[in-house]
């Protein structure tokens, strides 16, 4: 039986009210309701990390997040991203076919995040760990790892 | 005859929709927005075998927002359907995982809670998913992948290893495998009239199409098929799978357009996998490491629902020269999904066993394995007798002994072992017929459209590239469109054969536009496919791989490894490099990780998700890196290229192996080279 509940969340700085099925993931929530497909859905298990937003400023897998349970929260999804981080990967070539980027970016912006708040220093064994959670079937992960530094 | 000097082609472009995929711009197949949409889901069977005895939908049905419940008792019959395609035409239950319904419904979330209200009675027959070595329906095909004869024999392999100095007898296994692209697949599927347009997640919109017409009886011109962004194939999407077709069932039966993707855990049925394999490998060679007998013997799976024949020791039949030759391949057909193309499918399993054993055979003569390769490096191809367009194997080798610094002997640091080991790659180089279209502007910019799809391969850049340098412009002035069977026909993004075909009819297409006065041209390079001189054409490269091996734990890491290729001229060096690291990438997976084990009970994949199935994390990959020789080779296209997508991959198993086996002196067999194969015994 599906129940309904009306929900208020900002993405990308814009406000949202919406009525949703309890059962709508966050990533369903931006893909399917507000068009925002730049998250993806590779696994919808948290296992690929393909859908890795920002929620509430820390990188989230929004496919594990139930919509109605983040009532008044703040997202980034890639859309909003505005970082030099983009154009790193595009110059390091950091993807191939590009459905895993969106997640790493944000995964990304949000570890660069945590290194500065934790004060760690960021070097390519600890952008290794940190970014184990976001798969590229491409195998992109030098590139990748290669970008952040580049920026970081 | 050389290959013209280039001005674009060759320089390290960014990839075209790079800025697209970096900003989530980039739109893949279930993200266009279609008015009036409705979710579809399948439901899949619960055993490996048997018959549907009965259904009943009407809880599904009653639940909020269902619209339908699909099974074969009423969906739309499909005479033409084939194989795998032939879904919901019967009772009959093939394999554990297979479409037997679906679900569709106003929301995601509706269609997939109904999935589980729908309920099957089966009548249930005993199934067999395990493949055996012994297994008693094992049957020799008429043919294996693509055309290649079954089996080959030359001289008197038996004597030959009889009277060999050195020889090896030994087995070697690879499991089941899967593609695992990042995007699942997924179709939206809208009727107009007797019309379809699908937006599909594939490697090829014309094939698609093609078998899309024949699944549904329709003239091919009814069928639009659309992948202009596609995350990822691997083989997986080159094909047509079955849920397209059931989504375009579904969308037929509701009279709307509908929208379906398969889940990770259904991908493991419903996509396709790399059969597994038990290859025995039979070499002997004489004192000076002469190869005088090769033998590889095949078992591998098809299924009861079509013959899918791997061509594992095809490339045993080019690689190396032996007056005794023998290659055979034999089929279990299993109560299994049939199984498909991944990345290099048979080089890439039939390799790990070949260079594995030349490894071993290496040892057993007491010569260095870069130097038995040289040595056995053929001066014509040995199974045609034809030249060689270009073979490059050895530069490869000797290249890459020099940049990695070959020195192989075990090496203690602390608690880990280190070794060193070395492989051979190859794959062949082929072209495929293709069109192309190139239209001049007029404001000195120009468009090409090829119904080309880009996988992540880079073709949209390349393709732009070639064209930029034939109309003698700037990158910026050309506009690429690709991925739509409204285009000219074009082959798919598979066999390292797209840039290739596809290259060589923008070629074609732009310097006929130069030539004359006409603004717009198409052309068609199917007229040249076959006309050309008989000679054997293959990239060729060598892979590197330093192992470290914890004594303790018995994990392997990757702590480096190379790939040197000789893969005639490389178009984009930036694409080209991201290619071939990830294909080596996806070699040290299949060595260390990639494995999906069966339950002969439940005749079931065990691992069906990113959980349990483990394919290299940015953790895994320390120093990967790739290079090339220079080489130009005209004889496959204008470009001089040979393809890359899938010679990365090839090697590299059996390059880790044998690093393994340098560290710690165990050899393992059976991939994957997990600790519980190692500990214990290092």
């Amino acid at each position: 039986m599906a129940e309904l509940q009306p929900i208020a969340l900002t993405v990308n700085g814009e406000h949202h009210s919406l009525v949703v099925d309890t059962r709508t993931s966050l990533l369903d929530l931006l893909r399917e309701h507000l068009g925002l497909t730049g998250s993806k859905k590779g696994c919808d298990h948290g296992q690929c990390g393909a859908c890795t937003v920002l929620l509430d400023g820390r990188r989230a897998n929004a496919c594990l997040a139930l919509a109605v349970a983040h009532d008044g929260a703040d997202v980034v999804t890639v859309e909003g991203l505005d970082h030099p981080l983009q154009d790193a990967f595009v110059e390091r070539d950091a993807f191939q076919c590009g459905y895993c980027t969106p997640g790493q970016l944000c995964s990304a912006v949000g570890m660069l995040d945590e290194a500065e708040r934790w004060d760690e220093r960021l070097d390519a064994d600890y952008v290794r760990d940190r970014m184990s959670g976001n798969i590229c079937r491409c195998g992109a992960y030098p590139n990748i790892v290669a970008a952040i530094e580049d920026v970081a | 005859m050389s290959v013209a000097p280039t001005r674009v082609v060759g320089t390290p472009a960014d990839r075209l929709e790079g800025r697209d995929k970096v900003q989530g711009e980039a739109t893949y197949a279930y993200e266009y927005e279609v008015e009036h949409v409705a979710y579809a889901t399948p439901v899949v069977s619960t055993i490996a075998k048997g018959r549907i005895r009965s259904i009943d939908s009407s809880a599904a049905l009653a639940a909020d927002g269902v619209i339908a419940v699909l099974t074969w008792e009423n969906a739309p019959k499909l005479p033409k359907a084939e194989g795998e395609l032939a879904i919901l035409q019967s009772p009959q239950v093939s394999y554990r995982g297979q479409i037997v319904g679906a679900v569709v419904a106003e929301s995601y979330e509706a269609a997939r809670h109904a999935e589980l209200l729908v309920r099957f009675e089966y009548d249930v027959e005993e199934h067999d998913v395990e493949l055996r070595a012994d297994h008693p329906t094992l049957y020799k095909p008429g043919k294996v992948n693509p055309e290649f004869p079954t089996d080959t024999e030359e001289g008197d392999v038996e004597r030959a290893l009889e009277e060999a100095a050195h020889a090896i007898d030994e087995t070697y296994t690879t499991p089941t495998e899967h593609n695992n692209a990042m995007e699942p697949h997924a179709t939206i599927a809208i009727w107009d009239g007797p019309s379809l347009t699908l937006y599909d997640s594939n490697q090829g919109a014309h094939a698609h199409r093609e078998t899309f017409a024949k699944t549904f009886d329709m003239p091919p011109e009814q069928v639009r098929v659309i992948a202009r962004h596609v995350g990822g194939g691997f083989g997986s999407k080159g094909t047509p799978r079955p849920h397209a077709v059931l989504a375009a069932l579904a969308a037929r039966h509701v009279e709307r357009p509908v929208k379906l993707a398969v889940t990770r855990q259904q991908m493991f049925t419903l996509t396709g996998y790399r059969t597994p394999t038990i290859q025995r490998l039979r070499l002997g060679c004489d004192e000076r490491g002469m190869l005088t007998a090769i033998a590889h013997d095949v078992v591998e799976q098809t299924s009861t629902v079509d013959e899918f024949a791997e061509q594992t020791a095809v490339v045993t039949r080019m690689l190396y020269a032996s007056p005794n030759r023998r290659t055979t391949h034999r089929l279990a057909r299993l109560d299994v999904p049939t199984p498909s193309w991944m990345r290099a499918p048979g080089e890439c399993p039939g390799m790990y066993a070949l260079e594995s054993a030349m490894d071993e055979l290496a040892i057993a003569a007491g010569i260095d394995p870069i130097e038995l390769r040289i040595r056995n490096d053929p001066e014509i191809d040995p199974e045609s007798g034809n030249r060689f367009s270009t073979r490059n194997l050895v530069a490869c080798l000797r290249e890459g002994a020099d940049r990695f610094g070959w020195k192989p002997g075990s090496r203690r640091n602390g608690r880990t072992l280190a070794g060193l080991g070395v492989a051979a790659s190859t794959y062949p180089a082929r072209r495929r017929p293709s069109q192309a279209h190139a239209r001049r502007n007029g404001d000195g910019t120009f468009t090409m459209r090829v119904g080309a799809v880009d996988i992540g391969t880079g073709a949209r850049t390349v393709l732009a590239q070639i064209a930029a340098d034939e109309l003698a412009v700037e990158l910026d002035r050309i506009h690429i469109e690709i991925g739509d069977s409204a285009f000219g026909s074009a082959p798919v993004a598979g066999g390292s054969a797209g840039a290739s075909s596809w290259g060589t009819a923008v070629v074609r297409a732009c310097r006929l536009l130069r030539a004359g006065d006409e603004d717009e041209v198409h052309v068609d390079t199917s007229d040249s496919a076959d006309a050309e001189e008989p000679l054997a054409k293959h990239g060729f490269g060598a892979i590197f791989v330093e192992a470290h091996v914890d004594v303790d734990t018995a994990e392997v890491r990757v702590a480096r490894a190379l790939g040197v290729f000789g893969v005639g001229r490389i178009l984009n060096p930036k694409t080209a490099r991201s290619q071939l690291i990830g294909g080596m990438t996806m070699g040290i997976g299949m060595a260390l990780m990639e494995e999906t084990r069966v339950d002969g009970r439940l005749g079931a994949f065990v691992d069906q998700d990113l959980a349990m199935y483990h394919v290299p994390v940015n953790a895994d990959v320390l120093d990967v890196d790739a290079t090339w020789i220079d080489e130009d080779d005209p004889h496959i296209n204008p470009m001089g290229a040979k393809g890359i997508g899938e010679i990365g991959i090839v090697g590299t198993a059996a390059a880790v192996a044998n690093a393994v086996h340098d560290a710690t002196g165990v050899r393992v067999r059976d991939l994957p080279i997990t600790p519980d194969k190692l500990v214990g015994r290092i």
